[in-house]
């Protein structure tokens, strides 16, 4: 069945606008039948994640839309694309990529974007609130908006989101509704030791197990007593890289869950015990090799926000860079600019600042790197499908500590 | 034969010979469109080739980038034949709606098997109908 449209849907639909709104209100249309939206709602703004270049296909739709007039009705903001623009020389991929990416970039800017590029937009001064209907792409942007903001947006792919933002409306459907947005999985991790269940990468392959129990299901995660807006970010980074989650509550933590009732509005959900042996073996699991010849060390993915910007200063105790490791640090250029001081100093040892991208979306690690380090699950889960590399997964502190001896070094977990 | 009524959300007629997904995939960064092969190292199909296949999996996964990835496919021909989900998922139904638009030529149709699913099986000759209707011998 068709959704309902207002005589203005209906006018883009019928191309009365440009052409631009009415692509725009063609794909909507499509998703609202898909999902099975009842009508169009107002959206305050759009987060893109379209503006990565992956192939003609994705330059083609954006040239289409603003060649046919395309201007964002909302604020909106941009996801990370392939080039670095304040280190250009980063890129270590071919010409016509380069250009093709760049003429990508330029068209979302002409279309009146906001030139962000970050995956971590909820890291910029204006974000949006609870209860704030939004229409974002990413899906670590899209967990967290809907988790921590308490803002709501479904998952949004590429396309769909700019299709919200040139029309500024979206098709009711998934966590736009009170009823989608309940637990219906508890994932609880009270069995496992309190000083495991403090640190960043304890929350950092919780994520990846989190997605994997509850697929495209909301989950809610109880005993976790305390956690950090960067521990949040990573935990939602992970589950929506092993499953399909655009959403997950906190008991005790997130806006919308104060208790494990008002999470799941009062259904019994099945429930999923983690214990110390499952957070081991993931940990594990996300590690590809037990090689110790490390080359590079990637932090940052999603985006480094300023505290963790300055938590590497402090890890770090102005030690230089072992001179055969690169250590690059993934970030948006908002934080970049904002952490300036600390950047320069951190520069001086030789970290790498990379903005506006992020290490495993693009060619930036040099060609025939057999072995990776990195804090980030997201970026263990992906880096060997896209750049073929093997990968050793840590803490940030293991991180730092074997960028600076040259050779992978592991602190035994407390798990 | 197996005859499974899906509901068409994207319609189309394809046929293929059936490959069924273990696990969801994510496109983007499960997908290599330049031949279509499965490069997820996670996922306990990876290396397979989804190329022309009437390709029926659980769902999405993963990243919003799996919209464009799939268009991609698409215009470089080694999408899937098409596309059968058990469960609805907006990022790959939004990716064949954008293939059309950009190359009306090329498509990949998208159907949802809610009922049946569990019928379908990998390695058979499979036909999708406009209607929605899966046929496997």
């Amino acid at each position: 069945m068709d959704p309902f449209l207002t005589d203005e849907d209906q006018a883009m639909l019928r191309g009365e606008g440009s052409e631009a709104l009415a692509l725009g209100m063609r794909i909507l249309m499509g998703l609202a039948r898909a999902t099975g939206a009842r009508r169009m709602i107002d959206i305050s703004g759009a987060h893109i994640d379209g503006t990565l270049y992956l192939g003609r296909a994705s330059l083609d739709f954006a040239a289409r839309l603003r060649d046919g007039g395309g201007r964002v009705a909302v604020p909106t903001t941009l996801n990370v694309s392939s080039l670095d623009l304040l280190h250009p020389d980063l890129f270590l991929g071919d010409d016509p990529t380069r250009e093709a990416a760049l003429t990508m970039m330029r068209a979302y800017l002409d279309m009146g974007a906001s030139p962000t590029w970050t995956c971590a937009p909820y890291q910029l001064a204006a974000r949006p609130g609870l209860g704030d209907r939004v229409a974002w792409g990413e899906s670590n942007a899209i967990v967290f908006a809907n988790s921590v903001l308490g803002a709501r947006t479904p998952r949004f792919g590429d396309f769909a989101d700019m299709a919200a933002a040139v029309t500024g409306r979206a098709p009711e459907f998934g966590l736009y509704l009170d009823r989608h947005r309940r637990a219906r999985v508890r994932i609880d991790v009270s069995g496992i030791a309190e000083e495991a269940r403090l640190t960043d990468e304890f929350f950092a392959v919780l994520g990846i197990l989190v997605g994997r129990e509850a697929g495209s299901e909301v989950p809610a995660i109880t005993g976790v007593e305390a956690a950090t807006e960067d521990q949040l970010k990573v935990l939602g980074a992970g589950a929506a890289t092993s499953g399909a989650v655009g959403m997950m509550h906190v008991v005790g933590i997130t806006p919308e869950a104060p208790t494990l009732a008002s999470a799941t509005g009062g259904v019994a959900p099945r429930t999923v015990r983690v214990d110390t042996d499952a957070i081991a073996h993931a940990y594990e699991a996300l590690s590809s090799t037990g090689a110790e010849k490390l080359r590079t060390v990637n932090l940052g993915t999603p985006h480094y926000s300023a505290h963790q910007i300055a938590r590497l200063q402090d890890l770090l105790a102005g030690r230089p860079i072992h001179p055969d490791v690169s250590l690059y640090v993934n970030t948006g250029r908002d934080v970049l600019a904002s952490s300036a001081e600390i950047v320069a100093r951190l520069e001086e040892a030789g970290v790498m600042f990379v903005v506006d991208t992020c290490t495993y979306v693009t060619s930036i690690l040099p060609a025939g790197l057999d072995l990776a380090m990195t804090d980030s699950a997201k970026w263990a889960y992906y880096a060997p499908g896209n750049l073929g590399v093997d990968v050793v997964f840590g803490s940030t502190s293991d991180c730092v500590e074997s960028a600076v001896a040259g050779r992978v070094i592991r602190e035994r977990r407390p798990w | 034969m197996v005859s499974v009524e899906a509901i068409p959300i994207f319609p189309g007629s394809a046929q293929g010979p059936s490959l069924v997904l273990d696990q969801p995939l994510s496109w983007w960064g499960g997908i290599d469109p330049r031949d279509g092969t499965i490069i997820d190292a996670h996922h306990p199909q990876h290396g397979q080739s989804t190329a022309g296949r009437v390709l029926i999996l659980p769902g999405g996964r993963g990243s919003s980038g799996g919209s464009a990835v799939l268009a991609e496919s698409v215009r470089l021909m080694t999408a899937p034949a098409a596309l059968v989900l058990e469960e609805v998922d907006p990022i790959l139904v939004v990716g064949v709606i954008v293939a059309a638009e950009l190359y009306p030529d090329r498509s990949c149709p998208l159907v949802v098997a809610r009922e049946g699913y569990d019928l379908l099986v990998s390695g058979r000759a499979t036909r999708i109908r406009t209607d929605g209707r899966i046929e496997q011998s």
